[in-house]
């Protein structure tokens, strides 16, 4: 099955880098603002684009993701709007576009109609905080039927076992958690990203992106060195608070150019 | 603990086990018919994984058990008693109507049962450290409580406005070594505190355990923390065929999480004859929006770990729930019961803030029992069901034949300020008045 994220990954490595994955949450300042940002970040050097859902108990979520998304849900925020903003996004860049969802709003709407409805927005997949391959059969059926990617997550707590079949029911890439802890930038990598990789690799992973706590270019260039892709959340939505949509592409320019491998 | 069948496991309805199939008791989870299971990020299915093969190991371990036993009664000062309530029982259509008084219990609810458990688990797992989440308090309390007890380090997330309104019990957790953090992000409510004590636990996953409150959350939580309150159903069963030769013909509780619930239901899941019934907050009333009758009018779907009934609009985003008694005032709850509602074989059932003060009163002058405003909800169900038995006898026989057994799952002292805000008996302007209009629990 062809993957979205998984070709916008490998264009990344044939010219000689990383893959930069950005999130955005949905929403936040507004929905048109959110697809003007991404829109920002396809057209400064990220390959994929990451639009959070907003949701009101995100317990993988920092104070700024937090602080966000509350912000978006206060303001009516409404889940069938995601498909607006990953269709807008879609419709003018090529970056592959994943939502980032924890499971209950998906399942109020159903599994089966939320894919639907992503894959006719032109959406690539979705990555799942708080969806387990062992919870994930409906999801399993629904993302086959619909030619979706499953990024699911492994972390420095997986044991072998777990990363193993993980890898298996991930579609697309791996999302390695760079740290145990939640979102939300950080002074240093944590030093059990490279193990994390590694140990998803060895689990047979063609693709591994890690995230949790990337926000400089250095601490990205650090990253490209071992992983197939970066993912920079908690940094951009600073950007998009304090300097709107201009903030976000010239992060986003600046967070690039620590892609290449040296 | 003896092996049997998983409840659930197969189509399980009530029928089949009525007519002798399916045991309900000691159903291992993770998954009970189609809830329950393990909602949760990656990052804390290790810790788990190990606080599963650790409960699995220690109660299979007789050197826990005893030490399990020993606290229960030394310390926590158990078995509780079963009381008649006699003259309470007046008012429940002339019906038998018995208490299990686990507000006689240390630190004054069935609370300390599982926080003794769960602490001596994180022994076990050589933990240092343990956190929880507080609603009023009283888990948060006990928690602190097990903490000292066993010299472990304890933080208890707390929502800010809770802080403010429970300030006394801010203070007690204080005194007992904890440290309290208030929880000022979401709603600042119950299910933030629950939130920010899971974000502290991926965090410090490695030597921190997290006490969970109720019989809720991911696998093994449900299972684990029924097993800890057992023995609430298990001495009550005894009791009441020591007392009275025979089993009652209803057993009520009061539903948050549902940990006191599930603890003496669990004792008569097997006897067919024994109906049983779960008593909901439902605030200002389930037509009004503010109530927390996750089961009467929610829709399945997950959150804290686990598929369950649950609060929820139309976009999955959970709604806030209401309720004058702080315990109960949550929009989940745990899984087991969404399985027991959903076969028939508990009847969940609202109860309004003010049918839980009615009876609350009642029991003050009654019986000269001041109970949690969490347990008059049972007692206000527990009048509803004595006269429908009542009822049922006036044509075949005398309603003082039948029996009623409700859990009072804890002591009123902390609601004091709120009772006596609820029946006006403050002076306007005392201090006190004051405190009770922000709902502060003494």
């Amino acid at each position: 099955m062809t993957s979205k994220s998984a070709i916008a990954i490998d264009k990344a490595r044939s010219e000689g880098r990383a893959a930069l994955i950005g999130y955005l949450p949905a929403g936040y300042p507004s929905v048109e603002d959110t697809i003007a940002a991404g829109i920002a970040l396809a057209r400064n050097g990220a390959d994929l684009i990451e639009v959070g859902i907003p949701y009101s108990d995100p317990v993988m979520d920092g104070p700024v993701i937090q602080a966000a998304t509350t912000e978006a849900l206060a303001k009516g925020f409404s889940v069938r709007q995601v498909f607006d903003v990953v269709a807008g996004i879609t419709a003018e860049t090529d970056a592959a576009v994943l939502v980032m969802t924890y499971w209950n709003p998906v399942l109020r709407m159903g599994v089966d109609e939320f894919s639907r409805r992503l894959a006719e927005a032109g959406g690539a997949g979705l990555i799942t905080p708080d969806l387990i391959p062992d919870e994930a059969a409906e999801w399993m059926e629904a993302s086959d039927k619909y030619g979706l990617d499953r990024v699911f997550l492994v972390a420095p707590s997986s044991s072998p076992e777990r990363m193993r079949r993980t890898v298996e029911a991930s579609r697309g890439f791996v999302y390695a958690v760079s740290i145990m802890g939640v979102t939300g930038a950080r002074s240093s990598v944590s030093a059990a990203a490279k193990g994390v990789v590694a140990a998803a690799k060895e689990a047979g992973a063609e693709r591994v992106c890690v995230g949790l706590g990337v926000s400089n270019a250095d601490q990205v260039a650090e990253i490209a060195a071992y992983a197939d892709g970066v993912i920079v959340g908690t940094a951009l939505v600073s950007a998009i608070r304090d300097g709107g949509v201009d903030a976000v592409a010239s992060l986003t320019k600046d967070l690039s150019a620590g892609l290449t491998r040296k | 603990m003896a092996e049997a069948p998983t409840a659930g496991s197969d189509d399980g309805s009530v029928d089949a086990f009525l007519q002798g199939g399916t045991s309900l008791r000691h159903a291992p989870g993770p998954y009970f018919g189609s809830y329950g299971g393990r909602w949760m990020p990656e990052s804390l299915i290790a810790a788990l994984d190990e606080l599963e093969d650790t409960f699995e190991k220690a109660k299979a371990d007789p050197e826990f058990t005893a030490q399990i036993a020993d606290l229960n009664k030394n310390y926590s000062g158990r078995p509780s008693l079963l009381t008649e309530a006699k003259r309470f029982a007046e008012y429940a259509g002339g019906v038998r109507v018995f208490l299990k008084r686990e507000d006689l219990n240390h630190t004054g609810s069935h609370k300390i049962n599982n926080v003794l458990g769960q602490a001596l688990l994180a022994k076990r797992m050589g933990k240092t450290r343990v956190i929880a989440e507080t609603g009023a308090g009283q888990h948060g309390v006990a928690s602190a409580t097990a903490a000292a007890l066993l010299g472990l380090e304890c933080v208890v997330y707390m929502g800010a406005e809770d802080c403010r309104r429970q300030a006394l019990n801010v203070a007690r957790m204080e005194l007992l070594g904890a440290t309290v953090i208030p929880v000022t992000n979401g709603s600042q409510t119950l299910k933030d505190a629950i939130n920010e004590a899971l974000r502290d636990w991926v965090a410090n996953v490695g030597h921190t355990h997290y006490l969970l409150g109720t019989a809720a959350g991911a696998h093994p939580f449900p299972a684990m923390v029924r097993y800890f309150h057992e023995v609430i159903g298990e001495e009550a069963r005894e009791q009441i065929l020591e007392q009275t030769g025979r089993l009652p013909d209803a057993v009520c509780a009061c539903i948050g999480g549902g940990s006191n619930a599930i603890g003496i239901f669990h004792g008569f899941l097997d006897d067919p004859s024994v109906r049983i019934y779960g008593f909901e907050a439902g605030g200002d009333g389930v037509d009004t929006g503010r109530h927390a009758a996750t089961i009467t009018l929610g829709k399945p779907g997950v959150l804290h770990g686990a598929r369950s009934y649950l609060m929820q609009d139309d976009d999955g985003q959970t709604i806030e729930s209401h309720s004058i008694s702080a315990g109960l005032d949550y929009p989940g709850v745990g899984p087991e019961h969404s399985y027991l509602a959903d076969i028939g074989r508990v009847t969940y059932e609202p109860i309004t803030d003010s049918e839980a003060m009615d009876a609350f009163r009642l029991l003050c002058r009654t019986e000269g029992i001041i109970p949690a405003i969490e347990s008059s909800h049972a007692l206000a169900g527990a009048i509803k069901v004595g006269h429908r038995l009542a009822a049922e006898a006036g044509a075949e026989g005398k309603a003082s034949d039948k029996i009623v057994i409700v859990n009072l799952s804890g002591r009123g002292d902390k609601d004091v300020a709120t009772a006596a805000e609820w029946f006006d008996l403050l002076d306007k302007d005392s201090a006190e008045a004051a405190i009770g209009k922000e709902g502060e629990q003494l």
